[in-house]
Parts: structure tokens; sequence; C-alpha cells
């Protein structure tokens, strides 16, 4: 009795041992190591952790601020700082200054410091590109969710919509929206959230169509009959089998969407309907290349802001391109 | 099929209807109109003067009124005429529309013929430094700030940098040319190259994923198995069995791609000042020219409701479950 319990016991340990030493993955663990094999995408990752440290951790060491002006003794060469009143009488705005140790990029035209303006700039065109992608994202997948999932009129009505929305010329639209909230004396600090609203409202159009087209294959899956057999309910249905099931197609549409709105907000912006002065974005930073002689000779002015945007675009899409193929395997790149 | 062909046409008619309402109301809504643009330096100007004007331009009248107007004119097939040019608004874009039209389709073009062989080139040797060559430098076209890019090639080629090419307008100025000559034409070709090339660089990009996706996808396909298994030589194999299968797709997005094109030339005109539609409706915007800005914005959504037409029309012709729903 006594020796076939402790056989048990060992025979028990071994089951013990092999469980724990059995690596069970959860799909999530599988989509993630499906990524990190993606050199591309770790890059992408490498590259959006820093451009976030930088903006937003960046102020805090960083001596000077977004908006302000520096000026320079001109006899004596000494650089004089906004506060110091005293000297300002004699001081000239020191615009256009050399990348030096105290100014890493320069100043500008106007005399701010270009490195300061690049974090808070980034900051900007960052928080930008979440805020639109939320708005559209709310508002494409509950109304493409709405269209495929009920279809008939609701569907009909609601996909003319999407057409009347991606029909119209985006630039032009902007522009006209623009001089509106220019009339209506907004300060820019606040004319930033109703651009980035607009541009929400805009785009979800491209995010609706995706999802209903999305919901529509799914509603056909053989799950989704069995759900429809077994009787539960409507929202059951909808929040335990569809959403997690779109969930990853949401995921990949956010990612791409949020270098299309940065680099969408950095046009706009570059020319002067998006963010506008004194606060500082990395497209009206570029915007200082149509002066002829800053383009020819002060390249530490356009070019950083212009790579900024290059490299944060191009990380977005490389994330989201490696998460497209972390989802789905099968389609593998 | 007649009967859904039918329905598709009224529905798109519904669609722009409504494009052209909002799009008009929005317009409308612009605080200063063309009368107050116009007339904002000159001193001598009573208020009387500028109401009598906008009588003139029919600017008097309220939001819904004015759009029945316009929407009457556009029975008529006249679209009515552009404030600042004092023309009919057909004849404007008839004449600034070549310039586009060629940037447009030369553009289409190239990025054809750099997409379609790099993204077959891309799928046929996947995973090789070739593959993440090209879909490296993909991913950069896309990402690249037109305005951006622009500038880079202004500086590097232009006047300041190696002044190889001009890098604005559409002829030298200062040099005459007596008729159509071929001189003249590689004027007009040198300044095109870098808007070309702008448009290129940063549009060829979702073709060339496209392609290379649906050229992966077809060459896992059982019959490619079959051909190669037959011993048909892999050229065949790819460019006569492979290609083909791809081909329906890609020309749906090339058609898709087109209105894109015109209502980029906003920007890329813009920054390399061709006297283009897009260029001039930046102006318009800026002028509040409504009936020109209505006139060009709905010309781009009839070309993007075109597009969706024929895209739905030749689903339904492929699939006839499509019809019946």
């Amino acid at each position: 009795m006594e020796e076939k319990n402790t056989v048990n016991t060992q025979h028990q340990a071994a089951i013990d041992e092999l469980e724990k030493n059995q690596v069970i993955l959860t799909p999530g663990q599988l989509v993630m190591r499906r990524f990190f094999r993606n050199k591309l995408a770790v890059i992408g990752v490498c590259i959006l952790v820093f451009m976030i440290l930088f903006c937003f951790i960046g102020p805090l060491f960083y001596p000077y601020s977004e908006t302000e002006l520096f000026y320079i003794n001109e006899e004596t060469g000494e650089q004089i700082r906004m506060y110091e009143t005293e000297k300002l009488k004699t001081a000239i705005l020191y615009t256009r200054a050399p990348m030096s140790a105290e100014h890493w990029l320069g100043t500008d035209d106007m005399g701010y410091d270009v490195l300061a303006r690049l974090m808070y700039g980034g900051q900007i065109s960052l928080m930008v590109g979440f805020v639109v992608v939320i708005v559209e994202m709310l508002i494409g997948v509950t109304l493409g969710g709405v269209a495929g999932y009920y279809g008939g009129k609701i569907d009909m009505i609601i996909m003319r919509l999407v057409e009347i929305f991606v029909s119209i010329p985006f630039i032009p639209l902007m522009l006209i929206i623009s001089s509106l909230l220019i009339s209506m004396k907004i300060s820019p600090s606040v004319k930033i959230y109703y651009t980035m609203f607009i541009m929400g409202v805009i785009y979800w159009a491209g995010v609706a169509r995706m999802i209903r087209g999305n919901i529509l294959s799914l509603r056909e899956m053989e799950y989704m009959q069995a759900a429809e057999a077994a009787g539960i309910r409507t929202s059951r249905k909808i929040f335990r089998h569809l959403v997690p099931n779109v969930m990853p197609l949401i995921i990949v549409m956010a990612t791409m969407d949020l270098g299309g709105v940065i680099l969408m907000e950095s046009t706009m912006s570059y020319l002067g309907i998006g963010v506008s002065a004194p606060f500082a974005s990395w497209g009206n930073m570029v915007s200082a290349v149509t002066n002829d002689a800053i383009m020819r000779n002060f390249l530490n002015i356009w070019v950083p802001p212009g790579l900024c945007i290059l490299l944060t675009v191009l990380a977005f899409n490389f994330v989201g391109d490696g998460l497209r193929d972390a989802f789905d395997p099968r389609m593998k790149r | 099929m007649r009967q859904y062909i039918i329905r598709r046409i009224l529905i798109s008619l519904i669609v722009l209807l409504g494009v052209s309402i909002m799009l008009y109301t929005l317009i409308r809504l612009m605080p200063s109109d063309y009368v107050d643009m116009s007339t904002s330096s000159s001193i001598n100007m009573t208020d009387e003067m500028r109401e009598n004007i906008r009588a003139l331009y029919g600017l008097d009248k309220g939001i819904v009124e004015g759009y029945i107007d316009w929407l009457g004119g556009i029975f008529r097939g006249d679209l009515g005429m552009s404030l600042m040019f004092r023309r009919p608004v057909v004849e404007v874009i008839g004449q600034y529309a070549p310039v586009t039209f060629t940037v447009a389709f030369i553009a289409l073009v190239f990025q054809v013929l750099i997409a379609i062989p790099l993204g077959i080139l891309a799928a046929k040797k996947q995973y090789s430094m070739t593959d993440y060559t090209i879909v490296t430098l993909v991913f950069i076209g896309i990402s690249l700030p037109i305005f951006f890019f622009a500038a880079i090639l202004k500086r590097i080629f232009g006047f300041y940098g190696l002044n190889l090419l001009p890098i604005s307008g559409m002829l030298t100025a200062r040099v005459n040319y007596d008729g159509f000559t071929f001189a003249k034409f590689l004027d007009y070709a040198k300044h095109l190259i870098l808007p070309i090339t702008c448009f290129v660089i940063t549009g060829c990009g979702g073709l060339l994923r496209y392609t290379r996706t649906n050229m992966l996808e077809v060459l896992n396909a059982d019959y490619i198995r079959t051909a190669r298994a037959k011993g048909v030589p892999e050229r065949t194999v790819i460019y006569s069995h492979a290609f083909r299968n791809t081909l329906i797709p890609i020309i749906t997005i090339v058609g898709s791609t087109l209105p894109s094109l015109f209502s980029g030339a906003a920007i890329t005109e813009g920054l390399f000042a061709l006297e283009g539609l897009g260029n001039i409706a930046l102006r318009a915007s800026y002028m509040a020219d409504v009936p020109y800005l209505m006139g060009f914005n709905m010309f781009i959504a009839v070309l993007t409701v075109a597009g969706f037409l024929i895209s739905d029309i030749l689903y339904a012709a492929a699939d006839p479950r499509v019809r019946l729903s």
C-alpha cells in the first residue's frame, strides 16, 4: 500500500514536471512572438519609443521653451535671454543662429530655438495623430459595425454616407474649414483641438468601410451560425464573438492611420491651415523652406523636422505592417 | 444586370447630390466672400457698392437659394462664372486641365511601370535581400511628406544645388518659342521632371505592395504548383499564369488612384508653381471663388464616384450574387 502510494506520487511528480516544462502559449503570446521576429517592426518600435521619449521627456531636461525668443548683443556677441530686460535694450533678435553648444540646432527665422520647437512640435503631431485616430475609430467602428451587422436599409444609408465623405477632396475641404475656424476668432491653442476633431469626423468613412466588409464576412462564419442557433443575446454575440475577431483589423488600421494622420496634419500645417503660430508643429517648421535663403544655407532649420515626420510615419507603418503579419500567419509577407 | 446598373447609377447620383450640398454649404459659410477679398484694398468702396457687386455675382442670395440656382445651372450644363477669372468655369477648367491631366497621366504611367515589375520581383524573391530592400524603400516612399521631399529635390537639383533642373513654373521665363518646337517640348519636360518624381516616389508604394501581396497569394495557389510540376518554364509560370490572375485587382486599384492624383495636384502643383487645376483651386479657396471651387471639387467627386461605380459593376459582372443584395 505504502509502496504503491510512492509510485503514484512519483508518477504524479513526473507529470507535474512535464507540465511545468511544457510551454503553453496563448494566442496573444504567439502574436507577440511573431511580431518581435520581424526586424522592421522592431526597428519601428524603437523609433517610436525614442520619439515619444524625445518629445515628452526631452522638454523636462531642456532649458528652453517652445515660445522663448533669443536676443543677441550685436557688439559684444553676448546672447541674452528673454527675461534679462535690462540688457534687451541694446539687443536684437538672435535669428538663424548657427548650430552651437547653446543651440544644438540653432535658432529659426523668428529667434526660437529649433531643438525646443522640435520637441514641442512633436508633442503636437503625436497628439493630433492619437486623438484623430481615436475619434475616427469610435465613429467608424460603430457605424461600420452597425452597417455590417444589421444590413438592409441601415447599411444602405450608412454606406451612401461613407461614399459622400470619401468623395470630398480633403485638402480643399480643410482649407475651407480652416478659414471658417479663423473667422470664428478661435485662439490657435483651441483651434488645434477643433482641427483634430474635424479630421476625425472626415476620416471615419474609410474605417467604416473596412469594418463593414470584415463584419460581413465574419457573419457568414460557422461559429456565428452556431451562436445564432444557441440563441444568445445580440449584445453578447457582438461583444463576445464579433468584436474580438475584428480587433486585429482595428489595431492594424489604427496603427497605419496614425502615420497617415500625422502626414496629413504636417501637410496642413505646412500649408498654414493646421497648427498655427506661435505653436510649433513639424509641418509648420518645414514651411520655413519657402524662404530661398533658408532653403539654401540653413538646413538646420528645415531638415530636422522633415526627418522627424518621415521617421515617425515610417515607424508607424513598420509597426502596423508587422502587426498585420503577426495577427494573420496565413498571409505571411 | 441592367436593373442593377440602373439602380447603381441612381444611387451614385444621390451621393453626388449629397456631396454637392455639403460642399456648397461649407463654401458659402466661409466668413469673407469674394467681394470682401477683392475690394478690401480700395478705400473708395462703400458698403452699398459692395452689395451691388454681390447682387451682380449672385452672392446676395441665401445658401439654399444659391444652391438651387447652382444646381439648375448644372442641368443646363452651365457651371457658372468664375469670380477670379471673370470667365465661365467650364472654360477655366478647360484651359488649365491639360497641365493637370498630363502630369497625372505621366505620373500614373511611371507608377505602373515601376510598381508592377518591382512588385513581381519582390514576390518572386520573397525574404531575399532584394525583397527587403524593395519593401523598405516602398515604406519610405509612403512615409515621405511630399512638401519635404519636394524641398529636398529642389535643394539638390535646383539653382542652389547642382543647378540641373528648374524648380518652378512650366517654361523658362524670358525665352520665346515660335509655335510648338522640339526645344519647347524639352523645356516643358525639364520643368516637369521634379514634380513627376515627387508624384511617382510618394505614390507608387501602395500599388507596389498590392502587386506583391497579390502575387504572393497567387504563387501559393494550386494551379501554379500544377504548372510547375508539369515542367512549365518559370518565366511562363510567373508572367503568364500568375501575373494574369493578379491583373484584375491591379486594374481596379490603378483606376481608383486616378482621383487621388487630381486631388493631390492641389499640393504638388502649388509646391512647383505649375499652372494647373489644383494650384488654381488652392488660390480659389483663399479667394472664396464659389463657382470655381464647386466646379473643381465636384469634378474630383465625380471621378471618385465613377471609380466606385465602375468597380461595383465589374464585381457584379464577375459575381452574380452581388446583384441580388
